[in-house]
Order: structure tokens, then C-alpha cells, then sequence
């Protein structure tokens, strides 16, 4: 029989990363010296499953390997191993090659089979008991040659009485006897009591079974596998030439078509046992915790083309589309008689359908949501292997962990968080002698906690160590040439400097946060995705990084501004004011570029007429706006005609249908139907410093301190 | 008709193998992810087999076989585990627990249709 | 009429532009519509008109008479805008509107019937044409929509990004 698998096949790889996680985070979850029979069980189960949907699709290097972490995992769990740091390394190596080997055999692909062997030896060395048993893969291939000849063979089967308890009825055993070959039954009623002492559960009867056939020993005794425990049972041959039919005095022969009648006790089961008292079992149901697990740890990593949401998502939009559907028959209804005494139900149901619109695109937006756990959930794991490589003692907080955001921004945020927690192990929380010294616990606290705040979720990295080594930024930052060192810098002006490209307090290069590329790609990383970073720090204390991020990428809060005829669309965050322009502050700068003096800062005007080459437009300064937007850590003064409202818009893509176009992000559609352009700043500057031609016309325009 | 049969595991790969083999094979199946689960559906149905996996969370296999027995409905009904083990202490335990029978992990459909034939005509 | 041969027909429609009849395959003619004010797009080729909103999808907006350098005519309410899709280079469909002069007719081509343009005397490059056929005793140029939407500036360029500093 053939059954299409592959289907079965992918559920199996999905199933087995998401037990990889249980387990993981199980592991992580066990706490040293203390048994927690729920977690263990957590672990060994994994193994297990792993191993048995590995044998259906012969992934025999999965089982082998899967029954050797099973082997030593079921030690565990009957506490012949203590738990400890070992042991917690070990098993999480473990599960390490057992993802390797199944994403390798995902892909059909090679994976290391040197690693796979050290820990399996280490495995096999770490078991108490000396001998290991491989497991059988497929039992069916140990055959025993046997010459097929026709045999006689004569079975004597004796059941014990409470045979039928287990469910084995011995007609079934008989069926399967004579599709072997030819059958006689031969039942023995003798051990049949008096009819008034009859237990009707107990089986009285024996057979006496005479089966011709070519079938070996082992195929006969396969059938009575079950019930080999619970009877007598003897099987003899007897040679085909000296075929003699042993039919003693005191036995029925009966063909096994009709052993239904010699076998009553069956038929009478069914009215007594229903006059036995009904033992209700108490059944306590409890929510499924393993459920949950495997919904926390839905793979995020595989399928990132589709994604899977609630259902309660779901139920709220139809729920609204049936509001909408409401309204708009209402409407329907107000315009088929119009006169003006209806202008005040046509107002009510205009709002009403703009309320309905305003809470479908809420609730459509919401579905691209997912909770931040999906990137948080890495963390325990990687914070436990850094924390024993560095040779420290780290204990992780996760907060807010169900604060939602957009399924792009989660995304694209993993790799800098992973950045910003290595760094805080790596740099900010100390040894623990070190810590010990400065009177704090030994025990260093990360802390990583989400939460929204108007409008933008905003993610913490926060830890209880040493915190920035000033003087160290202060030296670096005069090395590199940045500030002189005479010049007298507040401490927050100074960390601006850790976001430089090329900045590395680390005297030595650590393989954990690597060098001086991190912080600049990690800013530019959540710039891009239109959030910002901050940092505060106290010496001895710690620091903590908050980054700030827009909700969604699909949806942006925008100000409109005019230019001639046409109207741009700017990102609000990157917007740092608007103001008039007196002339007597403007500057020009190499003769090319003019340059506005605000406060402190030189930031060079760009007139966006001239950038666009748009006709009609204001061109004397006075005139119009001056808005001082920042991309990419710089500051840029976009000359516009004026301001128009703020709101929030929609983001289109105008790579669908066109292609990229430099300093243009996207586009929307405004109220009155009509293209709007979103503006990038970061791509605006490029595009200005190319035509301008003059790559060093902005020395001052960059944000050195904010 | 069909025998209807209730097959149990956590593990959804295994049950939906168990299910595409013996729907295929015209069974009646019907699915659970636990021993609980497994035990609430056969109060609630009559079925002519029962095939649990083992080892489970909430409700392992041995004790639903335990708890399976003490129900009229069930106490001579065919109840066959999916094992791994091939220990043949493991094998006592089932028996001991009122299992049927076993199933030894891996199985190929065949195996698996081979096994059921054993236990329903 | 040779039976012999499978002559496989299909459906064009043709627009007129200048002087000259084009013809483009209308399974690929999306819509056709009225001239709607576009938004500019900046340092595109003064082909490039802009993108309008079609129902809710920004589409941009092609001059056919400025990409084939003909004289630029104002848009008004007689301008016609032909909504087609277009298959670039990668497999990706895009949707664009071509700006012409106006539409003509529907006519049954068949493909033996589409001759190969001769190598002068177009104000097009031969590149975008995929041949001369004479319907009703006129010549209509056979354009190859795909090649003329996917040239030069039009041209996807895959793995930009500027971003990258």
C-alpha cells in the first residue's frame, strides 16, 4: 500500500523544531540540583517524539541518535543523574545536532558527521549503565531463511482465564491463522465449569490448531505475540510426507467458519456487563500546557512568506464588515428619497461608515501583529551559553512579552536585539568577583521589556552592570579624531559616540560582540525601519538602551507638505521642527550649498523645488518653510512652500508597478484620491549630496551630539 | 459499517500517519493529542479500537489503557499501543496495564493494517 | 485558405498615435480609460508621466508619444490612457497606463499575417516591434509591449538599494 507521506513529512519537521524548542527552553528552564519531574518529562517526550516520526520517514541516523539522547534522558528522569551545569550543556548540545541533523535532512542535505558522533559518545559515556542497546529499525528485516515448503503444524493454544480482559479475542488470532493456509480448529470444552460457577469474563476453552501451510515458525508465532504471556501455548511440525490427520475420540473437529458457534461467551458479555455497577472514572480536565508551549514557539524563522493569526482576529473583522454592510444600506436607504431634511441621518451614517472604516483598517493592520515573544523566546538560550563562555552570572527578565508589532518590524529588530544583549553581557554586566567588589549580587540582571507607548512599541535592553567607561569613549573618540581634547562634552553627548562606525571601547577583540561594526549598523538597522535608539547609562549602575519603533510599516504618521502644486508626504518622526526662515541666519557654503544656522547647528538647506525640478513654486527663502528633518544621524533643512495637515497614511509600494525611485520611500493615496509621494530623508540627503556633487559639503550638517 | 477506530498521540506527525493509513484503509478515525482527550471521546463514543501512543503529557498511554478497562463499553475492546520500546519489560507493563496488543514504532501502513486485522474482523 | 497550417488568431487592439496606427495584444489591455491628473515622480525620463491611483494601486503612467520621440501634445479630456500588463524581464506582471492619441479598432491578426518590420523608416526602434500587418487594406505596427515597458529607465534593476552606504 502506497500513502502519500510528504505532506506528512513537512509536519513532521515542524513538529520536531517546535519539540526542539520545548525542549530548549525547558532545559533552560531547569534549575540546578532541583528535579522538576514536569520539565524532565518536557525533555524526554521531545526526544521521543523525535525519534519515532524520524523512524516513519528512515531517518536512521535521527533515530540512532535520538535513542541514545532517549537512553540517557530516561536515566534522567528515574534521577540516576543530578542535575547540574553538565548536564544542562550537554542536553542542550543535544538538541543543537538534533536540529542540525533534521534541518539537514529537510533539505536532503549533508550535515557534520563528526559532531553528531562526539555527542553521542559523550551521551553514551554519561549513562550510568554500561550497555547501550541500538534500537530496531525495522524488525521485518532480520529474516530467518527458511526454505518455503509445505509444513503441517500442530498448535496447542491454552489461553489463561482472563485472556479476553486485554481485548485479545482468540477467533482473531485463528482468522489470522488461516490466512496462513488451511485450518482445523479443534475446541477442548472440558475446562468449562458448571453453568452457575461460570465467570462470564473468563475464557474456559483451549484449542488444538492443525494449520498446513508454508509459513515459518516466526510468522505463527507473530500472531500469538500479544498473548504469548497469557496462555500455553506449543507449536510442533510435522513433515508434509507423514501428513496424518491426529483427530482424538474426545475432540470436535469444527471448520473455523463456524467456531462463532462453539464460542458463546462473547454474546453472553454484553447483557451482564451492562447490569455491572458504571465506575465513573473522575477525569479533571486540565487546559493543555503543552499546547501552549507549542504556540509560543511557532516557527517564525521557516514560513516567512505567510503567517498564522487568531482566530479572535479573525471573528473582529467579520464582526466589523457586518457593521460596514449595516451602514452602508443605511446610506443606501437615506439617498434613494433624498430631500434636505435628511442631511442630519446622512451626516450620522457618513460618520458612522467613517468610524467603520477607521476600525477595519485598525483591525487589518492588526493581523500583520505578533507578539514580541517570538524574538524575545531566543533569548534564554543564547544568554545562557554567552553567560557560561564569559565565565558569568546572568539572570534574564523577560517583560511585556505579548506586546504586539508588525510581523517586518519583529523581523528586521532580531539581529540588533541580539547585538545590544551580547554587547550588555559582553561589556556591561561584570565578572562575578568584579561584581562582588563593587558590593553588588553576583548575579547580574538583563532585563528585556516591551511595551507601547503613543502609538510606537518601545523595547528595552537594560542590565545592572558596570555601565559606560566614559573616560574610555572620551579617549576613543579623541583617537579617532572627533573631538579635540580640550572640548568639554556632557556624558550623553559623549555616547553618541558608541553609534559611530568604527567605535570599540573593547581593548581586545571579543569574539562575542565582535568589533567596533555593531552599534552603527544596529542604529541605521532601526532607522530604517523609521524608529530611533537611546541610550542612558550611569557609572556602576548599568545602562539601558530603549528603542523606539513605529507599530507598523504599513501605516505611517505623516505631514503633508506643498511644493507648487504638488504634495509630498514627510514621516513625522523624522521631523524635528519647522520653523521661518530669517534670512540673516543663512549661510553659503563652498558657494554650492546653503547653509542654515539654528542654535548650535550648520544644516544645510535643501530647496526641494530645485531638487524635483517643480515650476511654480516659492524660491525666496522668506517665503516658504523651512522643515529640519534627520536621516541617517543627519540634519537637512527641506525648503518647502508650507505645511499641510498631519495624518495618517497608508503606505504603497511603488515597486509593484514601477521601480525604486531614490528619496522617494512610497507612495499613498490621499483623501481626494490623488498620488502622494512619501518622502525618505536619508535617501533625499544622497540624492542632494550627488548633485550638489561635493560628497564633503556636509562636514557640519552631521549630528555629531544631539 | 465502518469500524470506527479513536487513535491517540501528541504528536501530530504520527497522527495524522495513523489517520491517512487507516482512512485509506476505510476506517473510521477519529483523532486525540492526549490521554485525556482520548478518554473524554471514548465516553462519548463507542469505538470498536483504540491505538494510544505511550508516552503523552497529561494522561500517559499505560494508565489510559487502566482507566479505559474500568469502563463497560471498554473492558473486552481492542486497545493497541504504539511503542517505541521494545523492552520486553515495557511489553509486561502493557500487558499488565490491559493493553491488547503493540505496535512498534516505526511502522509502515502495512504493518500498521496488518496489526488492526489482528484485533478487528 | 490553407487548412494545413494552424494559423492561431488573435485579438488586437490598436490606438493611434501621430500619424501612425499601432497595435498591441488585447489580452493584455487591462482597462481603457480618461486622462486623471498624475503626480509626478522626480528625475524620471520625461517620458515617465507619474503614477495615478487606479482603485486604490499605484500605477505609473507612460507617454508613448514623448518615449518615441514624437512632438508632446497637452493632455486633456480627449487623451486616452490604455491600462496594460506588462511582464518584465524577472517574470514580475506590472500594471502601467500608455498615454496615446487615441483607440481605433479590434482586429483579428493571425500570426503568418504579422510580417517582420523592415530595418528603416520608423520614427521606433525596431526593438519594440514585433511586426507590420495590413488589416482592412491598412499597415499597423505589431508592438512587442513587454520590451517597449521594460526598456532603459522602465528596466527593473533587481538588487538596488540605497540604503547601502
Amino acid at each position: 500500500m502506497t500513502i502519500d507521506l510528504t505532506q506528512v513529512r513537512g509536519l513532521f519537521f515542524e513538529e520536531s523544531f517546535e519539540n526542539l524548542d520545548i525542549m530548549e527552553s525547558s532545559l533552560l528552564d531547569l534549575e540546578i540540583g532541583n528535579f522538576n519531574e514536569e520539565l524532565i518529562n518536557n525533555i524526554f517526550r521531545a526526544a521521543h517524539s523525535i525519534k519515532g516520526g524520524a523512524g516513519i520517514f528512515q531517518l536512521e541516523d535521527i533515530v540512532t541518535f535520538a535513542h541514545n539522547a532517549e537512553t540517557f534522558l530516561d536515566e534522567v528522569r528515574d534521577r540516576k543523574h543530578s542535575i547540574d551545569q553538565t548536564l544542562i550543556d550537554l542536553l542542550l548540545r543535544t538538541g543543537d545536532i538534533l536540529r542540525m541533523m533534521l534541518l539537514a535532512s529537510k533539505d536532503n542535505n549533508e550535515y557534520d558527521t563528526q559532531l553528531v558522533q562526539a555527542c553521542q559518545n559523550e551521551l553514551k559515556q554519561a549513562l550510568t549503565k554500561e550497555i547501550i542497546e541500538t534500537p530496531e529499525i525495522i524488525s521485518s528485516e532480520e529474516i530467518i531463511v527458511e526454505p518455503e515448503v509445505l509444513r503441517q503444524w500442530h498448535i496447542e493454544f491454552k489461553p489463561d482465564l482472563p485472556i479476553l480482559k486485554t481485548g485479545n479475542d482468540p477467533i482473531n488470532l485463528f482468522r489470522e491463522l488461516k490466512e496462513l493456509g488451511e485450518l482445523t480448529v479443534i475446541a477442548n470444552t472440558d475446562a468449562i465449569p458448571n453453568f452457575a460457577d461460570i465467570d462470564p469474563q473468563s475464557c474456559y476453552l483451549s484449542w488444538e490448531l492443525i494449520l498446513q501451510s508454508k509459513a515459518s515458525r516466526a510468522d505463527i508465532e507473530e500472531i500469538f505475540e500479544w498473548v504469548i504471556d497469557e496462555c500455553e501455548l506449543n507449536i510442533t511440525v510435522n513433515n508434509l510426507e507423514n501428513l496424518e490427520s491426529p483427530t482424538s475420540e474426545n475432540l470436535k473437529s469444527i471448520e473455523v467458519s463456524e467456531v462463532e458457534t462453539t464460542e458463546p461467551i462473547p454474546e453472553i458479555i454484553a447483557p451482564m456487563v451492562s447490569q455491572d455497577i458504571v465506575v465513573e472514572p473522575t477525569v479533571e480536565i486540565h487546559k493543555e500546557p503543552s499546547d501552549d508551549i507549542v504556540n509560543k514557539h511557532v516557527n517564525i524563522q521557516g514560513n516567512t512568506n505567510s503567517i498564522r493569526v487568531g482566530i479572535d482576529k479573525i471573528d473582529n473583522l467579520i464582526n466589523i464588515v457586518g457593521e460596514l454592510v449595516i451602514t452602508q444600506s443605511m446610506l443606501d436607504q437615506i439617498g434613494e428619497n433624498f430631500d434636505n431634511s435628511d442631511i442630519i441621518q446622512l451626516r450620522d451614517g457618513l460618520s458612522q461608515l467613517e468610524r467603520n472604516t477607521r476600525e477595519l483598517q485598525e483591525n487589518v493592520m492588526r493581523i500583520r501583529m505578533l507578539p514580541i515573544s517570538f524574538s524575545f523566546n531566543r533569548f534564554p538560550r543564547l544568554v545562557h551559553d554567552l553567560s557560561s563562555q564569559l565565565g558569568k552570572k546572568v539572570e534574564l527578565i523577560l517583560s511585556g512579552e505579548s506586546t504586539e508589532l508588525d510581523k517586518t518590524v519583529l523581523e528586521k529588530m532580531s539581529d540588533p536585539l541580539v547585538h545590544l544583549v551580547r554587547n550588555s553581557l559582553d561589556h556591561g554586566i561584570e565578572l562575578p568577583e568584579q561584581r562582588k567588589q563593587a558590593g553588588k549580587p553576583e548575579i547580574g540582571q538583563l532585563h528585556l521589556n516591551a511595551f507601547h507607548q503613543s502609538g510606537n512599541i518601545v523595547i528595552q535592553i537594560s542590565d545592572d552592570g558596570a555601565g559606560f567607561d566614559i573616560e574610555k569613549i572620551r579617549a576613543k573618540a579623541i583617537q579617532k579624531g572627533w573631538i579635540t581634547p580640550e572640548e568639554n562634552l556632557v556624558n550623553e553627548q559623549l555616547y553618541e559616540f558608541i553609534f559611530q562606525p568604527g567605535f570599540s571601547t573593547s581593548e581586545e577583540i571579543s569574539d562575542v560582540s565582535g568589533r567596533g561594526v555593531g552599534m552603527d549598523v544596529v542604529r541605521r538597522n532601526i532607522r530604517d525601519l523609521g524608529g530611533s535608539i537611546e541610550v542612558k547609562s550611569e557609572t556602576g549602575k548599568g545602562s539601558k538602551f530603549s528603542i523606539r519603533l513605529p507599530l507598523t510599516l504599513a501605516i505611517l504618521d505623516g505631514q503633508l507638505v506643498r511644493v507648487g502644486k504638488e504634495i509630498f508626504v514627510l514621516p513625522l518622526l523624522s521631523i524635528m521642527e519647522s520653523l521661518r526662515i530669517q534670512t540673516k541666519l543663512v549661510n553659503s557654503f563652498t558657494g554650492t550649498v546653503e547653509i542654515y544656522k539654528l542654535r548650535d547647528d550648520y544644516i544645510p538647506i535643501l530647496r526641494l523645488y530645485k531638487l524635483f525640478d517643480i515650476k511654480n513654486t516659492a524660491t525666496k527663502l522668506e517665503q516658504g518653510l523651512l522643515v529640519i528633518a534627520e536621516g541617517d544621524g543627519q540634519k537637512i533643512g527641506l525648503f518647502v512652500d508650507e505645511l499641510l495637515s498631519q495624518q495618517q497614511i497608508v503606505i504603497k509600494n511603488l515597486e509593484n508597478n514601477y521601480k525604486k525611485v531614490q528619496g522617494v520611500s512610497g507612495a499613498t493615496i490621499l483623501g481626494n484620491g490623488n498620488v502622494a509621494l512619501i518622502l525618505d530623508i536619508t535617501g533625499l540627503i544622497q540624492l542632494f549630496r550627488n548633485q550638489t556633487k561635493s560628497p564633503s559639503y556636509l562636514p557640519l550638517g552631521a549630528t555629531r551630539y544631539e | 459499517m465502518a469500524h470506527k477506530i479513536l487513535i491517540c498521540d501528541d504528536s501530530v506527525s504520527i497522527r495524522q500517519m495513523l489517520a491517512l493509513t487507516l482512512n485509506d484503509a476505510k476506517y473510521n478515525v477519529t483523532e486525540s493529542k492526549n490521554g485525556m482527550q482520548a478518554l473524554e471521546l471514548a465516553n462519548q463514543h463507542n469505538f470498536d479500537l483504540i491505538i494510544t501512543d505511550v508516552n503523552m503529557p497529561l494522561l500517559d498511554g499505560l494508565s489510559l489503557v487502566g482507566k479505559l478497562r474500568i469502563l463497560p463499553e471498554y473492558r473486552f475492546k481492542p486497545i493497541l499501543l504504539l511503542t517505541t520500546e521494545t523492552d520486553p519489560k515495557k511489553k509486561k507493563q502493557a500487558k499488565a496495564a490491559g493493553a491488547t496488543g503493540w505496535i512498534i514504532k516505526p511502522f509502515d501502513p502495512d504493518k500498521l493494517l496488518a496489526a488492526i486485522r489482528k484485533v478487528l474482523r | 485558405m490553407n487548412n494545413d497550417i494552424i494559423d492561431i488568431s488573435n485579438k488586437y487592439l490598436t490606438f493611434v498615435l501621430a500619424t501612425e496606427e499601432y497595435a498591441i495584444d488585447i489580452l493584455r489591455v487591462q482597462e481603457i480609460k480618461g486622462w486623471s491628473k498624475v503626480t509626478q515622480i522626480p528625475n524620471t525620463p520625461n517620458y515617465v508621466c507619474g503614477v495615478i491611483n487606479l482603485r486604490g494601486t499605484i500605477v505609473p503612467i507612460v507617454d508613448l508619444r514623448l518615449r518615441f520621440n514624437l512632438d508632446y501634445q497637452e493632455y486633456g479630456s480627449m487623451t486616452v490612457v490604455v491600462v496594460v500588463n506588462v511582464i518584465s524581464q524577472n517574470g514580475k506582471e506590472r500594471i502601467m497606463g500608455i498615454v496615446v492619441d487615441g483607440v481605433s479598432d479590434v482586429y483579428d491578426v493571425t500570426e503568418t499575417e504579422i510580417k517582420p518590420p523592415p530595418d528603416f523608416g520608423s520614427v521606433i526602434s525596431t526593438e519594440f516591434v514585433k511586426g507590420l500587418a495590413t488589416v482592412s487594406d491598412k499597415m499597423v505596427i505589431v508592438l512587442d509591449i513587454d520590451k517597449l515597458l521594460n526598456s532603459d529607465e522602465l528596466a527593473i534593476i533587481d538588487g538596488l538599494s540605497q540604503s547601502e552606504i
